[in-house]
């Protein structure tokens, strides 16, 4: 039975679905595409106060006209969402509140208002009939066909508008001020913005109710973010995780009757954003956490190699190491050393001449080279940052491993081709070019 | 002063934030083809002043004049380097995509880019040094590279006054050097660049021109003229502090800056 029903939902065979899934989708689709503006002009929490403050204009609109109208319910919740943004911008450029105050004390007011407005309504015994409520936390399966029609008609007026003024929009949302200087007309494409945010969270309130928006305008576009490089593709990475979301919501509570769908949509959207931020290539905590590890790798294995040259160096006649030399030298745990040899091995720098080691011919010279390194940022700790002898060698430890050849060269012009580090030892030559 | 020879001029520019005055009867008139600096002490209005003449900031009086035209008719011809903290690095764009924003106001919001506008791109990020950065994320970039992108666009502005506004905070030595070469050879190439700067040790290196103010104008003309222990000591040993308290008092009481 259970594929039979997924196969409705597909192939929207069941009549309910065909109508619900189209609008969550169109929904879902239209809040991620001006999500990203609100997203990167960093204005999320301005979001959620649209959201949350359309609700009295919902509620006047049908308490003037009566009945559950999809388009004077629009135009209320319109006017009300643009009246919150426009009193958040006087009370803070105005500095009759800081913007975090402003927008926390018209989020909840207008909240409150709404919710007042409501209980009259239900106490007059229209709410449930009026489906109002369902504004709330929403209530996909009470959308309409004729909600549908509107929806795509916005989707596309939406899409359409965000496509013609992608220059402004684009260039407002990363420098507002050079925008203006070249004559952007920056308070117009503002105002548009809030105009477009105000309808897509209007229309998306019925599905998913004001108190959860917010995350359906933000949640795309911090996914997106994490996968694009440009604003062209975070704009359709967000749509299509939008869209995702709004699948898999639907597909939850369709399978499971009794689960709301709005909430489920907000949860899958909720759930790729973090998807997004544990695996997304370069910015992922993944990514970040295998740099750190094949970092500490580079570091343990290039410590080895100076270490096996030290010991080189104090006696010149020992052709093998064992592993109870590089203990006696450097604290390190024996699984470390093990693994650290290994790579080396592997890598051709060090030989393994029965049960003790000694460095190959690329192996000296790789090792000369971060010996060098490491002596060469030490004297340069030294004579620039004035630290002692004694207390350069802890900071040259972590910072030989990322120094490239070119600021070697940098380092070499300077200290003007040093022979000797603080302690006196030899800075080595990798090739010897005198 | 001869007026075809004037890029930029003041008349009474009068700035007031929050019923606190930041600029005061600005006066001043600054000729083309100079390298002319900004100086002040922290909060004495120098970007204030920039963002005043090109319209950024509301005015309570007075004008500015460009190329002694209103700054509307001859907008295509200024260029604009805001600081570059008060943009988010983070944004999802190349660095050709920033640079690329300098050719928005030729092309206005609805044209397309042509070949000409991507050959005046890739000049401007040669000319900073930036070619090798051009596919690169902005996140990517240190303080000197984003400083050098922000040249870049302004470059590719094409304009004849440009004016940078603290474009020397936070880059490393050898950027602010390249950036001094660049702004040199614009001005040999007739070019009138206006710098706000905080550094009284390179000014006298830099600028042949001085603008200094603290609130109100305190000088405007050749070096020679402006950077003199005199007026440098006017700017910054705070004897202007009573403008500013006064400002306070009328910021306190609620009252009105001008009589109406």
């Amino acid at each position: 039975m259970k594929s039979g029903l997924i196969e409705d939902f597909l192939f929207l065979g069941d009549p309910n679905v065909r109508i619900v899934l189209p609008g969550v989708l169109v929904l879902c689709a239209m809040a991620a595409l001006v999500g990203n503006f609100t997203y990167l002009r960093k204005r999320s929490l301005i979001g959620d106060a649209i959201s949350h403050a359309v609700l009295p204009g919902i509620c006047l609109a049908y308490l003037v006209n009566g009945e559950k109208n999809l388009f004077y319910l629009l135009i209320g919740a319109l006017a009300s969402g643009l009246l919150s943004v426009f009193l958040i911008d006087f009370l803070s450029k105005n500095r009759f509140a800081r913007n975090d105050t402003a927008i926390a004390l018209m989020l909840s007011s207008f909240f409150g208002l709404g919710l007042v407005l409501l209980t009259y309504i239900q106490h007059q015994g229209g709410a449930s009939q009026s489906g109002l409520d369902g504004f709330l936390f929403g209530k996909a399966a009470s959308l309409s066909e004729l909600d549908v029609y509107v929806f795509s008609i916005s989707f596309l007026v939406i899409s359409g508008i965000v496509y013609l003024f992608r220059r402004g929009f684009g260039l407002m949302s990363f420098d507002e001020d050079f925008a203006q200087s070249i004559g952007f007309p920056v308070r117009w494409l503002r105002f548009f913005l809030s105009v477009l945010t105000v309808w897509a969270v209007a229309t998306g309130i019925q599905a998913v109710g004001v108190v959860l928006m917010a995350a359906l305008l933000i949640a795309p576009s911090l996914a997106a973010r994490l996968w694009s490089n440009s604003l062209k593709q975070m704009i359709f990475i967000s749509v299509l995780v939008g869209l995702l979301s709004g699948y898999s919501g639907s597909l939850i509570s369709y399978l499971k009757p009794g689960m709301p769908t709005g909430p489920w949509v907000v949860i899958s959207a909720g759930v790729f954003a973090l998807i997004s931020l544990m695996v997304a290539p370069g910015k992922g905590l993944l990514s970040q956490w295998k740099l750190r590890k094949s970092n500490e790798t580079k570091m343990l294995t290039e410590n080895l190699l100076k270490l096996f040259y030290q010991i080189s160096e104090k006696s010149e006649n020992q052709t093998a190491v064992t592993e109870d030399d590089l203990l006696n030298r450097r604290s390190l745990n024996r699984s470390d050393l093990s693994r650290g040899l290994k790579l080396l091995i592997k890598n051709n720098y060090v030989l393994d001449i029965q049960g003790a080691w000694r460095l190959s011919a690329e192996g000296e010279i790789e090792a000369k080279r971060i010996v060098r390194l490491h002596r060469l940022w030490e004297l340069y700790l030294q004579e620039y940052l004035h630290l002692d002898a004694d207390h350069v060698h802890d900071d040259a430890e972590a910072m030989e491993h990322v120094i490239t050849p070119d600021i070697e060269r940098q380092l070499e012009e300077i200290l003007g081709r040093p022979e000797r580090d603080p302690h006196q030892a030899i800075i080595p030559r990798v090739y010897d070019t005198k | 002063m001869k007026k075809e020879n004037i890029a930029l001029e003041a008349h009474n520019l009068t700035v007031i934030y929050h019923k606190k005055p930041v600029l005061w009867n600005i006066d001043f008139a600054l000729p083309a083809g100079e390298i002319i600096g900004i100086m002040g002490p922290n909060g004495a209005g120098k970007s204030t002043l920039v963002k005043a003449i090109l319209g950024l900031v509301p005015l309570n009086s007075g004008y500015s004049r460009v190329f002694d035209q209103e700054f509307e008719k001859v907008r295509h011809r200024v260029s604009y380097i805001p600081q570059r903290q008060t943009v988010d690095w983070d944004f999802p764009a190349t660095v050709r995509d920033v640079v690329m924003t300098g050719r928005f106001q030729q092309r206005g919001m609805f044209a397309r880019m042509n070949d000409e506008d991507r050959r005046i791109v890739s000049d401007a990020l040669e000319k900073v040094g930036m070619s090798a950065f051009a596919g690169r994320q902005i996140s990517q970039l240190s303080g000197g590279q984003q400083q050098r992108v922000f040249i870049a666009r302004a470059l590719a502005q094409q304009a004849d006054l440009y004016l940078l506004d603290e474009p020397f905070v936070g880059v490393d030595a050898s950027t602010e050097a390249a950036i001094v070469d660049m702004i040199r050879a614009m001005r040999d190439e007739g070019k009138t660049i206006v710098v706000v700067h905080h550094d009284l040790h390179t000014a006298p290196e830099y600028f042949t021109w001085l603008v200094l103010i603290n609130a109100s104008l305190i000088g405007a003309g050749p070096l020679s003229e402006v950077f003199t222990d005199e007026k440098l000591r006017a700017t910054y040993s705070g004897k202007l502090t009573i403008l500013s308290q006064v400002g306070d008092k009328l910021r306190e009481k609620n009252f009105p800056v001008r009589e109406k």
